[in-house]
């Protein structure tokens, strides 16, 4: 086998490295403030105190109260205690018992839909438009009077496009007004100014691992006085809504990941950009590729690319060979590359969809990721281009 | 690499020889299944053992192409009362159809896989699929459609080894699959078994079951129950054994007979596919119709894409859709469909 390349990390929309500031923030939580944060005494305390700085911190950065902010076991997991948690809470108290997703949400949100769905909720998909932005007046059809929650993401994760959640907002607020808004941000975090873009919504999920923080973390701010059952129960941590020792560790990391990122985004957006103009430029030069989503409208890190003639599939094979790490569709459980259905959202066909494959540039890449990428794939393409079938 | 002792075997022994391996999991069906969504415990197993190989490993979804390309003929088949083996549509389509193309297309000289056969040179230097060391795992059968550019380009490492010994490596290499049972049965079907499988997919459709003289003995709730030669299952009593002996697709009618009824002299073949297309337009040759079924000597006469085969002793009636292997020896000829 030949010497392990170097690697040239391009999925940082599906990860990113732990940034130095949050790894050593977490560090004494992990052996000298280890205590329980419930806990009475000094090592408790201490616990506390660093988890309770972390909320403010994080409060702060997204532009809302502590006391708004739930820590989570991650994205996924603030997604299901919002749009579960929420609609629940609202149909208890004969609200009403419709939903509102854009057809191009994350599974955690779709999943969730499905559960109200399977508990008799009604559950309405926002289409979404060629350039991968939800259809706000088409949505505005969707919601009446009985809508208790509408969820549209904040940044799409396959394709990185920015959708207009105020515009959203107004057409919930004159619409639908009783209807809570649920945006996930998951993937905006990292790129924009979250207290801005998702200063409307009433519920915003987050996660620190697409940032520089651990994995297993997150969080959902729950604006005050918006009603949520809780998923998981117990000790009552959380305000009674999300029980569980708390992650002190996660969270003080989550915080120190999430401040470095609000501190440094106008630095790291413009050299992100940079990187990804020329990414752009040099995959444009391979024949008849496309690029998917809206480019007016694309965070920094994100490059969708497609190109004919090629399975996606084959072709990370042999970047993953050559050390370029990237993706496609989005992940099963499995490892497959199932068909994406964010691209079929955005009216792709399938030989479009399975021939389109996502870099994701981040707070770490550096121009060297770049130079591999335009050294290999081009390669790569004209390799699986020139492939004749051998089996008959 | 399926995840089972075979693949893992295989995959261990590449490495040994020195070669530059990359592991592959296939994703084939989406469906309901015994083992959980996309079969993941078997994918986990297979990448563990990759890992402990150092070896890359990918999963591909085939599921699209496992759909059109296996399970729908498969329930095209029984519909109109034959009996397909989906194995071997897999192995033709999917294994050595789609995933050879692909791996020639990642740059790799060969694909292995964990059959049990042996692929071998004869005296004149010409590729050929042989039975397996191991008899009672020979798997020559579903691999006897592979012609011989297929053979060129692929290797099947633990089809020189009996299966004691395959697990035997697997267990001096520490491979966490050493002890992983055989599977036995089509990927697809759940333990709820084939019979729910296809009502699913079938829609139900009554008919008769009658003897040999169209006398009427019962009835049955659809024929994609039954198959050629089936004994058990046929609802009415006779007071001596019973074997389908004819399946009427367009009148819904299953007639049973005795053994003797079975019997034929000849089987008319379609999709006739040879190792290599020189030798043997008419041959006498063994001729397997079951996966682990007995060999019975026979003589082909071949016409156009067809062919006939002509029993020295006459043989209980085959399945139409089920596949012929040809036999000269130990050696793989051909392969070929029973024609309804």
């Amino acid at each position: 086998m030949d010497p392990a390349p170097e690697i040239a990390y391009l999925d940082y929309a599906a990860s990113t490295p732990v940034r130095p500031e949050a790894l050593t923030a977490m560090l004494p939580l992990f052996v000298e403030t280890f205590g329980n944060p419930s806990g009475g005494h000094a090592v408790a305390r201490a616990a506390k105190t660093a988890l309770e700085s972390a909320r403010e911190s994080i409060a702060a950065d997204l532009g809302a109260e502590p006391g708004e902010v739930i820590f989570t076991a991650g994205g996924t997991e603030a997604d299901n205690l919002a749009v579960v948690g929420a609609a629940r809470a609202a149909r208890a108290l004969g609200f009403g018992d419709h939903i509102v997703v854009s057809a191009f949400e994350h599974k955690a949100v779709l999943a969730s839909a499905a559960r109200l769905t399977a508990e008799g909720f009604r559950v309405s998909e926002a289409p979404i438009t060629p350039g991968g932005i939800v259809d706000v007046e088409a949505l505005g059809g969707l919601v009446d009077a009985r809508t208790v929650l509408v969820s549209v993401m904040a940044v799409n994760n396959e394709v990185g496009t920015v959708q207009p959640l105020a515009d959203v907002a107004r057409i919930i607020g004159a619409q639908a007004p009783q209807a809570r808004f649920h945006t996930d941000a998951v993937q905006a975090a990292a790129w924009v100014d979250v207290a801005s873009l998702a200063g409307d919504a009433d519920l915003i999920s987050v996660s620190a691992h697409k940032l520089g923080g651990p994995k297993g973390t997150g969080a959902l701010v729950v604006r005050g006085g918006v009603p949520i059952v809780p998923l998981i129960e117990g000790g009552g941590q959380e305000r009674g809504m999300r029980a569980g020792t708390s992650n002190v560790a996660g969270a003080v990391g989550f915080a120190a990941a999430l401040h470095a990122t609000v501190a440094t985004r106008v630095a790291t957006t413009a050299r992100v950009t940079g990187l990804r103009d020329r990414l752009v430029a040099g995959l444009r030069e391979i024949p008849g590729t496309w690029l998917n989503g809206d480019p007016a409208v694309k965070v920094a890190g994100n490059v969708h690319v497609g190109i004919p003639g090629i399975e996606a599939e084959a072709l990370l094979v042999l970047l993953d060979r050559a050390g370029v790490c990237a993706a496609a569709g989005s992940s099963c459980s499995s490892g497959a590359t199932e068909p994406s259905h964010v691209l079929a959202a955005m009216g792709l066909d399938r030989t479009d969809a399975l021939a389109s494959i996502r870099l994701s540039l981040g707070f770490a890449s550096v121009p060297t990721d770049v130079d591999r990428v335009l050294e290999v794939l081009p390669a790569a393409v004209r390799q699986l281009r020139g492939a004749v079938g051998v089996s008959r | 690499m399926s995840g089972g002792v075979d693949s893992s075997v295989a995959a261990a022994l590449l490495v040994e020889q020195g070669h530059d391996v990359t592991g592959v999991t296939l994703k084939l069906w989406g469906g309901e299944s015994d083992s959980g969504c996309c079969s993941v415990s078997d994918v986990e197993d297979a990448r563990r053992v990759a890992a402990q190989l150092d070896i890359p490993h990918y999963v591909f979804d085939y599921t699209e192409a496992f759909d059109a390309r296996v399970v729908d003929p498969y329930v095209a088949a029984y519909r109109v009362g034959k009996t397909p083996n989906p194995c071997v549509e897999c192995n033709r389509h999917i294994k050595f159809g789609l995933l050879l193309d692909r791996a020639d297309a990642l740059g790799c000289d060969v694909l292995a896989t964990g059959h049990h056969a042996r692929r071998v040179r004869d005296g004149s230097g010409r590729v050929q699929l042989e039975r397996a060391a191991d008899a009672a795992k020979d798997q020559s059968y579903v691999l006897a459609m592979l012609t011989a550019p297929q053979l060129e380009r692929v290797r099947f490492p633990v089809g020189e080894l009996t299966k004691t010994d395959v697990r035997a490596h697997a267990a001096r290499l520490g491979l966490r699959t050493a002890a992983k049972p055989d599977s036995q049965d089509v990927c697809f079907i759940t333990r709820a078994g084939r019979g729910q499988f296809l009502s699913d997919r079938i829609p139900v459709r009554a008919g008769a079951i009658v003897d040999g003289t169209g006398a009427h003995l019962g009835t049955h709730d659809g024929i994609a129950h039954f198959t050629i030669g089936q004994r058990r299952g046929l609802g009415v009593s006779t007071g001596e054994r019973r074997f389908v002996v004819d399946i009427d697709a367009s009148s819904g009618t299953v007639t049973v007979g005795r053994p003797a009824d079975l019997l034929r002299r000849e089987v008319a073949l379609s999709e006739c596919t040879f190792v290599h297309e020189s030798p043997t337009p008419d041959a006498d040759l063994g001729v397997q119709v079951r996966a682990h079924g007995h060999v019975a000597a026979g003589h082909l006469t071949r016409s156009g894409s067809g062919a006939t085969i002509a029993f020295t002793e006459p043989q209980p009636r085959v399945a139409p859709g089920q596949l012929v292997a040809l036999y000269d020896g130990a050696t793989v000829v051909g392969s070929a469909v029973v024609a309804a």
